[in-house]
């Protein structure tokens, strides 16, 4: 047990040093002193967030303790009430101009699936490098169709959304995230409206990208997808960080009290 | 000898056919080339009163929508407030008053009339139809970074018309028995005509039951048109597979 613990100070150490070394300091995204509030009711109180490329980080957590809010105001689609947020060390303003193509760089992916109901998969997945991006049809096609084979439903090109499982819409809104070749992919709870057999075709689409070294944040209640892929873990409680750290120490040994609480019931589970 | 109910039918036919089928005509073009006006400036201002007014825009930006959502608001407000046959009035006689040496055909006037008053309708409808698309959609395409525009012309738009095609119908239906009341201003439309023929043989019931059936019947024939429409709207109920990228293992 002790032991993990050792591993885990050993490995950040090696971390901090392969940052230093490399000069690769500036985070992909840093949230500072980030707060939102809705109406009186603040929802985000003062939080600080790093994610440095190839990270895989798990945003946990009980409802309402704001993870969600975290994750789209990092995309912005919630503007902050204050803080800043960086972009490779680059601070994004509000100006739609810069915040359009700050989003194009930041891919989001929904509970809700959010597909473009009025378009067929593969119309789905041309949108974007089409409209944003200005890619021709040939290239944007050819794009559309290298990443909806990887998710496994280059079959379905002609069908609607609505004509789709939940898992096989989900499967196609990662598709249409990773066309736009993001440096950061966020997933805002991305199996929670999907049955157990469902979710488990969407984690190993996850998976893979986790493999492949896609930096990706994600909100999620899949703690076992948590523990085993995440490569830091994030436990939120009351619009704060309660507990930032590597997967195996958050779930095996939690630091904070809370953590502990949350955590009690998944793993005697 | 007098002539009987389905002589007199026969026999205004005979001698009219030419006036209905005029007055048929200008209804028609009344009714279409209005309604389509009317609905293109529906869904501009439909667009524009749906349009969200971002704190982070610059004042100017922000003065001109106001100004642009509020005169909108005055003009629904107006036409949807009084009757058309007002309207044609105030518009055909009106302006002849106020502006000296403005020529203006009942005609002219008539499509005025008929576009000024399904716009303000449609616009309501529009922005109905904006509001009734899920915010997920919008989401969606700001998550890929598209503008506003962009996310409003491929992906809320084409959805809210698909929505809100029945209510158009509806509207182009009413416009099509609602272009009576503009022989007020003398348009030759199909009621105008009717008139001149009843009044000529003092046949008042045989001469309205010829009409209220070409009215009938051109509803009936632009509702069915509707439906079909309608139909091939909604698109397939199923989908081809695209075999050639099933993985074999």
């Amino acid at each position: 047990m002790e032991n993990t613990r050792e591993t885990y100070v050993q490995l950040e150490e090696n971390k901090k040093a392969f940052y230093i070394d490399s000069e690769k300091l500036t985070p992909i995204i840093k949230v500072e002193h980030l707060k939102k509030s809705f109406g009186s009711h603040e929802v985000l109180k003062d939080v600080d967030f790093k994610t440095y490329k190839g990270d895989v980080v798990c945003i946990i957590g009980s409802s309402g303790s704001g993870k969600s809010t975290l994750l789209r105001c990092i995309n912005l689609l919630e503007t902050p009430t204050s803080g800043t947020i960086r972009f490779n060390g680059e601070k994004i303003s509000v100006q739609p101009k810069q915040v359009n193509q700050y989003r194009s760089n930041v891919g989001m992916v929904f509970q809700s699936f959010n597909l473009f109901n009025n378009m067929n998969v593969l119309q789905n997945c041309m949108v974007g490098t089409t409209k944003v991006l200005r890619k021709n049809k040939l290239a944007a096609k050819q794009l559309a169709m290298k990443y909806l084979q990887k998710v496994g439903m280059a079959p379905y090109i002609y069908a609607k959304p609505a004509q789709l499982s939940g898992g096989q819409k989900q499967r196609v809104a990662i598709a249409r995230a990773l066309t736009m070749e993001p440096e950061v992919l966020l997933f805002d709870e991305p199996t929670s409206a999907l049955d157990p057999e469902m979710v488990g075709e969407v984690l190993n689409v996850m998976q893979e990208l986790a493999k492949e070294g896609l930096t990706m944040i994600i909100v999620t209640h899949e703690m076992a997808f948590a523990r085993d892929v995440s490569t830091r873990t994030i436990f939120m409680d009351g619009g704060v960080i309660v507990e930032d750290n590597a997967p195996d120490v958050l779930f095996n040994h939690p630091e904070n009290q809370r953590t502990k609480e949350f955590l009690s019931r998944f793993r005697n589970g | 000898m007098e002539k009987n109910f389905f002589e007199w039918l026969l026999f205004l036919v005979k001698e009219y056919y030419r006036y209905f089928l005029q007055g048929t005509w200008v209804t028609l073009v009344l009714s279409v080339v209005g309604t389509l006006l009317g609905f293109l400036m529906g869904f501009l201002i439909g667009i524009i009163q749906s349009a969200p007014v971002e704190s982070e825009s610059s004042v100017t930006k922000k003065c001109c929508m106001k100004c642009l959502k509020g005169l909108s608001v005055i003009y629904i407000e107006i036409f949807r407030g009084t009757p058309m046959i007002v309207q044609a009035m105030v518009i055909y006689y009106g302006s002849k008053q106020a502006f000296q040496g403005l020529n203006i055909t009942s005609f002219q006037a008539a499509i005025i009339v008929v576009t000024l008053n399904t716009g303000a309708y449609m616009a309501e409808t529009v922005r109905g139809g904006i509001l009734s698309i899920d915010k997920g959609q919008e989401e969606g395409a700001k998550a890929l970074g598209m503008t506003h525009f962009a996310t409003m012309f491929t992906i809320i738009l084409p959805q809210a018309f698909r929505n809100i095609f029945p209510e158009m119908g509806n509207l182009f239906i009413t416009n099509l028995k609602m272009t009576s009341v503009l022989n007020v201003i003398g348009v030759s439309e199909l009621y105008f005509i009717t008139k001149t023929a009843a009044n000529t043989y003092y046949k008042y019931f045989e001469s309205y039951m010829i009409t209220g059936l070409i009215y009938f019947v051109l509803v009936f024939i632009f509702t069915r048109l509707l439906r079909f429409a309608e139909k091939k709207m909604e698109g397939k109920n199923h989908y081809k597979i695209a075999t050639e990228f099933i993985k074999t293992e």
